[in-house]
Order: C-alpha cells, then structure tokens, then sequence
C-alpha cells in the first residue's frame, strides 16, 4: 500500500510540477512574424513568399475565427462582399456594385460571377448561410455582435426571434439584400470582416464537424487557396486560378512556417528562410540602423483606467493630476521601443477621417499632455478637498514582461510626481484581470482596446454610463447623448456626427476618466525585394492580393 | 505475475480518476471563461455561448457529464481551435515530441552512462572532475541557453544545421543535442556515485580475485547492478521528454505537444487541459508500472510476484 501511495503522490507531484512550471510561463510575444523567399539566388523572378506565422491557425470557420492568425489567413483565402484595399478602404470583392435606398438602410448588392475553388457559383445564398449561422446562437460565435447592425441581429442572436428573421435576403442567386438597424456610414468596411464572408451551404454541410478544420475540408474563394496545413507546423496558399481578379494576384505560393520564439523568427531571417519578420524590443536596438528595418503604428490604444467607486479617484482633480504625471515619451522610448507612440489622446491617430478630409487626430489634437507640475498642483487641490495627505493606490496589469516594465515605470513616476502617493503593483493572468475589471475589483488597470469597425465609435463609445467595457463607473450625461445622437439622429448628418465624436472625446479625456498611454506601434524587418505587402489597420492584418518579388 | 498485473491496472485506473477529478475542479478554480474574445463581449453576449457549451450549469453537473462522455472515450472539442477534436490535436503534435524525446532519451542516456562509468573507473582523476564540471553544468545550464547558444553558432554562424522547423533529420539534431544535455548530466551523476558504491562491493573484489578483466569487471559485473538507480529515473524522464518541452519546441519550431498544455491553461481551454491531463498521467502510469516489471528483469533480489504484502 506505501507504495502504492507513494506513486499518488509522486503523481500529485508531477502534476504540481507541471502546474507551477506553467504559472512561469514567458509571454509569448504577440509580434507577428512574416518572412519570404530564400535570396541569394537570382533575387526574385519567382513568385514566392516565404512568411513566418507565430501560432497554429485556430479556425478556418468564418463565423467562429477570434484571432489575428485566423484571420490574416482567411483574409487571403477568402472573400466577402468588400475587401479592404491598400488604403484601407473597402473595394468591391464578390460585390459588384450596390445601390442603397434612400434612408440608408437597405442596401442591394449586385454580386459579380465568382467561383468557390470547388468550381461552384458563389452566390446570394451563401451569404445568407453564412450570416444566419454566426447569428445563430447555437453557434457560439464570439464576433457575433459584429453584425449587430442588421435588422433583427441581436434579437436572432439572443434567441429572440428565429434566423430566418434576420434582415438579410436572397431576391436571387445574384442579387443580396440587407437591412439595417441604423444607416450606419461605415458599413461597406464593415463588410470586410472576417465574420460576414460568404459559406457554400451544400459543402460546408456536406463537411459537418469537419468543415475548416482541414486544408481539404474546407472552399476557398479568395486570392488564395489553402493547399497544404500541417498542423502546428507549416501552411502554404497557392494562387487561386478561379479567383475572379486572379490577373491582379501576382504571388505563387506563400509559405508560412509556425515560429513563435522571436529570436528563432530573427535567426531565420538571417539564414534567408523568411523574409520577413516581426522584432520585439530587445532586437529594435541590434537592427535599427539595418536598411529593411521598418515600424508601423497601428489604431490599438494603451490606458490606465480610474474605479470611480473609489474615494480618491471619484475625485476629478486627482484623476487628473495621475493622467498627466506619466512622462509617456519616455515610456515608449525606453519600454517598448518598437515605434509605438506616446498617446495623448484616445481614438488613435491615423485610423479615421471626418467627412472634411481630416484625420481625428489632427482636429482634436493632444488632450492631456505629461507635465509633472500642472499633476502636481491638481493632486494637492485634490489632496485638499479629500482631507488626505497619504495616499495608495493599486495598479493592476497582466503578468507579462512588459506590463512588469510598465507597471514599475508608471509606479516610479506616480509616486515621484505627486507626493503622498504610493502604488501598489498587482499582476493577474490576462483572463483574472479581465474578470476583475468586469467586477469593478481594481482601482487602477492598466488595458488596451483595439478597433473592430473603421469608424472612430468603436473607441468612443466604451466609455457610456454602464456599458459593458466602461467599467470604470464614470456616468456624464452629455458625453451619453452625444454617443446616443451620433449612433442615431446624427447618421443623416455625418458633419455633426463627426463632431458630436470629437466633443465626446474630448469630455472623456477632459474629465481624465481614463489615463491614455500610448498607441501601439509594432517593429519588422522585410527583405527589399518584397514588394506590396498591406498592412491593415483593422480586421485582419495583412492583405497578400497585391504583393510581388521583385 | 498475472494477479499482479491486473491489480496493478485496477489501481492505475483509479489512480486516473482520482487525477481526472482533481484536475476538472481545480481547473474550475481558474478564474475567467474559455472565450477567446472575453474582453470584447458583454456580459449578455458570453453567457449565451458559456450556455450553449453548458458551463453556466452547476459544476457537479458538469463533471457528471465529463465523465460520461470520457467513459465514451470523447474528449471533447477545443475551445481555442473552434471545434477541433481534442483527441486529433493530441494525436497531431505528440509524434514530434516524442520522437524528439526518445532521440535524446537513447543519445542522452548513452553518453550519460559512459561518462558516469569513465568518471567512476577513473575516480579522483582530472578526468573525473572534468565530467563532473560537465554534468553540474548541464544540469544547472537552462536548456533554452545551451538552445539558444547552439542555433545561433551552428545554425546562424557556422551554417552547419538548420535553424530551426521540422522536415527532416537534421533539423532534429539541435533540439535533440539540447533536450539531452540535461539526461546526460543527471544520469552520468548517478551513474559515477552507483558505480562508485557497486566497484567497492565485495563481489567487485571477488570477480577481480577470480582473474576477469577490468573491462569485463565493469560492464558485466558493475554497469548492472549500478543501473536500478538509472532505470527509476528513466522512466519519468522519459515521460517528461517524450510529450514535449515546451522551451526546446519553441525554440526550434518543432510542431509539438510542449506548449499545447501551457497555452490551454492559460486560455481556460478545458478540454484540452483535462485531455492532455489525462493523457500525460495515463502514460506516467504506465511507464511507472513498466519500470517495476524491469527492475525485476534487471535485479532478481527484486519479486514482483508477491503482490499482496
């Protein structure tokens, strides 16, 4: 029997072993690695890509993909309606063209004749398919309220009504019909998400359980096709000769090998494997000076968000004095390096423009600066008003690398600032600190966000009173109505909309709810002889349709 | 011996319950969901999807249900690779990892044994401190340093191997070096002070007395008897190995069990974390039971028949 106890234990010690080496797990660095073709060889002439990718693909089902993986891959293999263009702007994919009605809310697709690679029409019906499916509850997607602007989309996903409710018809096997909730200005670029592309209803049912999970389960009506998946290992796309702009597509194959240490994706690049590949900061100082060292900042944002159900930060001259004591420049120079942006602002920069040509940015311009005697008096009036001359507060973040480094450089410039202060650091899991920003358990938490939708609303309407993502319990009543006209009443005047956005920024950031970061920015290296690569800022991250060797 | 065997099975799969149980609530301990979109998602919107997988229900009547479907033989389907069988994305990434771990088990163990014998025979020698130096090294070297060293001089500088992927044996020859760095210290370290002990026994002295050479002495009388310490540990090394390091896979690229059961804790994936729980324990039993039965291939002294004590 000892011994028998004994291999339990040794069991329940393996098993805690397993467990403890897990809670030290390294961050893997979300930096996506892309590489292309081995040089040396006459460079260029044949069309090959030879990328790096940094995970498995989780899903290759339109209506259940969540992730950055998923989705640059689909991107490519597939096609909705619209697709983003180099510029970002939606061009016409399986849509032909489209006319709208005159309230902006039934829009009629006209479908061009394009093929599924199995050589099967796509059409009207498969949108319809493929829409009612990520709606359906049953399914459990998770991007589900992406589609929320259809008619009848919420009330199908919650159960309310039955799918066939859903405001989205086939007149016939050319012609899509689509009813809106609201005449949302955005929604051709919306259509460009990877939840709206179309299925083939006869193969995907055809396929079952098995439908994405396999290179050969699975139609492609894309650029790309996928032929070959090895599971956690490599992928391959091979032009898709039944693509209808296959003219345009001029890449033969792309070759994505699964890579997630970045030091391997680097070394890689170096021996001409990839040709392409994502840095994390402790390369950017190594390559910085290398010619095919590029940076691109993209529309995701970095804050510290303020629990109102806190005495001290309930009061605005103390949130205040926090927002600007954190010499952000400093912040992004040293930590991340990587050409992310010190942030000032809320809804980034480069990602939207108002009916006038202008980018958001460029009209409302920086809104809390870093200036540590401005912080400095704000936090003695509130130290003032809040009878208190000591101070603490806690700073929650995840428990990667770089939100440690963050952690204790916002720690060091809070408590150097404003006198009395003290920060208390809190690491959590990704998934617990999640929970407890959802429960108000926090005081300060360090987040992102990052757009679904081109459209400045996706930032700007967190922050209503209860919304779901608001979590910081600050309630404005105009900062609500100005979010509630330009979601309604205003869509039929994109000029006052626009500006009822800028004012709701500008009451968001004036009222230091929130303390804004920086703007992420990410750093790669790309072989010179790649050309045409598009990096989107929302949706999926890259396009392949247009890239070529030179 | 049958008796034995049997009785050893009833207690091994006991002794998976008890690990599967265990396992299914304290997983349930996690905090957050297994959706991958969590921080996008309201409240309302996750509930409907934790209902459609049931995991809005009591938890009793959630580990009810797993076991019934377990008892079916169906581990369930991922969360973080939609749909995807449980059972297929264990079967798609173990063959690397083992593989991998056996090259380093044979190459490690071979090269820890002639070390441990060659730094005992040549006892007190700079030989000796010399392959002590080179065990306690390896032993305290993280394998992700020796990796990491090894891709870059070999693979970066010198162009000898491939840096990294999985298309053939020589890109199995780093992460295997690397992997056995580790095999080869712990077992030359056992193996010198076993065949220290075992070389100063009288029977040694015996067989030497009889005339047999210093070579036969050794490896006929010496190596075996010096190796029921290595086998112990070589049956959870080799479990350790063959389902994957998560350090040396990422490293070299190799499409691998190793970091599958990291990443579903840290995604609350529970299926995935119940079904490689499952999976790695039934092997660690398994192995063990097998490490019994060859101790008595190896040492006679050692019964196993009498199972009831």
């Amino acid at each position: 029997m000892k011994k028998k106890l004994s291999i339990f234990f040794a069991l329940l010690l393996a098993l805690s072993t397993f467990l403890a080496a897990c809670g030290g797990k390294k961050e893997e660095d979300k930096t996506a690695n892309e590489g292309e073709k081995p040089a040396q060889e006459a460079p260029a002439k044949e069309q090959v890509l030879n990328l790096l990718e940094s995970a498995e693909i989780p899903s290759l089902d339109s209506t259940l993909a969540t992730d950055s993986v998923s989705f640059r891959v689909m991107n490519n293999v597939f096609e909705g309606l619209y697709r983003l263009d180099q510029n970002d702007e939606p061009t016409p994919g399986m849509a032909e063209s489209y006319e709208v009605s005159e309230d902006g809310k039934v829009y009629t697709f006209k479908l061009r004749d394009a093929k599924w690679s199995n050589g099967d029409p796509v059409t009207a019906n498969d949108f319809v398919f493929a829409w009612r499916k990520a709606l359906d509850p049953n399914t459990g997607s998770e991007y589900a309220y992406i589609m929320y602007d259809i008619k009848n989309a919420e009330e199908v996903n919650t159960g309310k009504v039955p799918v066939d409710q859903l405001g989205v018809k086939a007149i016939d096997d050319k012609t899509l019909q689509v009813e809106l909730k609201n005449p949302i200005p955005y929604f051709l670029s919306l259509l460009a998400f990877p939840t709206f592309y179309p299925q083939n209803e006869k193969f995907v049912k055809e396929q079952g359980d098995k439908y994405g999970l396999e290179a050969n389960t699975t139609i492609y009506n894309g650029p790309f096709v996928l032929s070959e998946w090895k599971h956690e290992q490599s992928f391959q796309l091979k032009k898709n000769e039944q693509y209808w702009d296959a003219q345009t597509v001029k890449l033969e194959t792309i070759n994505f090998n699964i890579v997630k240490d970045v030091a391997t994706a680097v070394n890689l690049y170096e021996t001409n494997k990839a040709d392409r590949t994502g840095l994390s900061a402790e390369f950017v100082d190594k390559y910085k000076s290398d010619k095919n060292f590029k940076t691109k900042s993209e529309p995701v944002m970095f804050f510290i968000r303020m629990n109102q159900k806190n005495e001290v930060l309930k009061n605005v001259n103390a949130r205040k004095a926090i927002a600007m004591a954190i010499d952000k420049e400093a912040m992004v120079a040293t930590i991340l390096n990587n050409g992310s942006k010190a942030a000032n602002y809320f809804v980034p920069e480069g990602f939207v423009k108002g009916p006038n040509g202008k980018d958001f940015r460029e009209e409302n311009g920086d809104l809390v600066t870093f200036n540590a005697e401005e912080a400095k008096k704000y936090w003695e009036q509130a130290k003032k008003e809040l009878g208190k001359d000591k101070v603490t507060l806690e700073l929650l973040n995840t428990d990667t690398e770089v939100a440690k480094k963050i952690s204790e450089y916002v720690k060091a410039q809070l408590e150097t600032n404003l006198p009395g202060l003290t920060v208390n650091i809190k690491q959590q899991p990704f998934k617990q600190k999640l929970e407890l920003e959802s429960k108000m358990q926090y005081e300060l938490s360090f987040g992102g966000w990052g757009p679904d939708y081109k459209d400045a609303m996706t930032f700007i309407d967190m922050f209503v009173t209860n919304g779901a993502h608001n979590e910081t319990g600050w309630s404005n009543v105009e900062y609500d109505k100005l979010v509630q006209d330009a979601k309604t009443t205003l869509l039929s005047d994109l000029q006052a909309r626009w500006d009822a956005m800028l004012k709701a920024e500008k009451i968001l950031l004036d009222e230091a709810v929130i303390a804004p970061m920086y703007q992420r920015g990410s750093a790669y290296l790309e072989r010179e002889y790649v050309k045409g690569v598009v990096d989107h800022s929302f949706g999926a991250d890259n396009s392949y349709k247009w890239a070529y060797i030179e | 011996m049958a008796r034995y065997t049997l009785q050893r099975f009833i207690y091994m799969l006991i002794t998976l319950f008890i690990i599967a149980t265990a396992t299914f609530f304290l997983m349930k301990l996690l905090p957050g969901s297994p959706l991958q979109n969590q921080e996008k998602l309201t409240p309302e919107q996750q509930k409907i999807i934790l209902d459609k997988y049931g995991l809005n229900d009591p938890i009793p009547v959630q580990y009810v249900r797993y076991l019934g479907n377990l008892a079916k033989g169906d581990l369930g389907v991922s969360f973080q690779y939609d749909n995807r069988p449980v059972s297929t994305l264990i079967a798609d990434r173990i063959g690397p990892s083992a593989q991998l771990g056996f090259q380093a088990l044979v190459f490690g163990t071979i090269v820890g044994i002639l070390l441990g014998v060659i730094a005992a025979v040549r006892h007190n020698t700079a030989i000796d401190y010399g392959a002590t130096v080179l065990a306690v090294l390896g032993i305290s070297i993280p394998s992700f340093v020796f990796g990491g060293l090894l891709q870059y001089y070999i693979g970066v500088k010198l162009k000898l191997l491939p840096v990294a992927f999985w298309e053939g044996f020589e890109y199995t020859i780093m992460p295997t070096l690397a992997l056995s760095v580790f095999v080869i210290a712990s077992i030359a370290r056992f193996m010198r002070t076993e065949m220290l002990e075992v070389l100063g026994s009288d029977y040694i002295l015996t067989a030497r007395a009889k005339g047999i050479s210093g070579f036969g002495v050794i490896f006929k009388h010496g190596l075996r008897n010096a190796m029921i310490p290595i086998i112990t540990i070589l049956g959870p090394m080799a479990v350790n190995l063959m389902t994957g390091t998560l350090v040396i896979e990422q490293i070299f690229a190799v499409p691998g069990l190793g970091e599958q059961f990291v990443r579903s804790i840290n995604l609350n994936d529970y299926p995935v974390i119940m079904g490689t729980t499952i999976f790695y324990s039934a092997l660690f039993i398994f192995v063990i039971f097998i490490v019994d039965l060859l101790y008595g291939l190896i040492d006679p002294r050692i019964r196993l028949a009498g199972g009831k004590k």
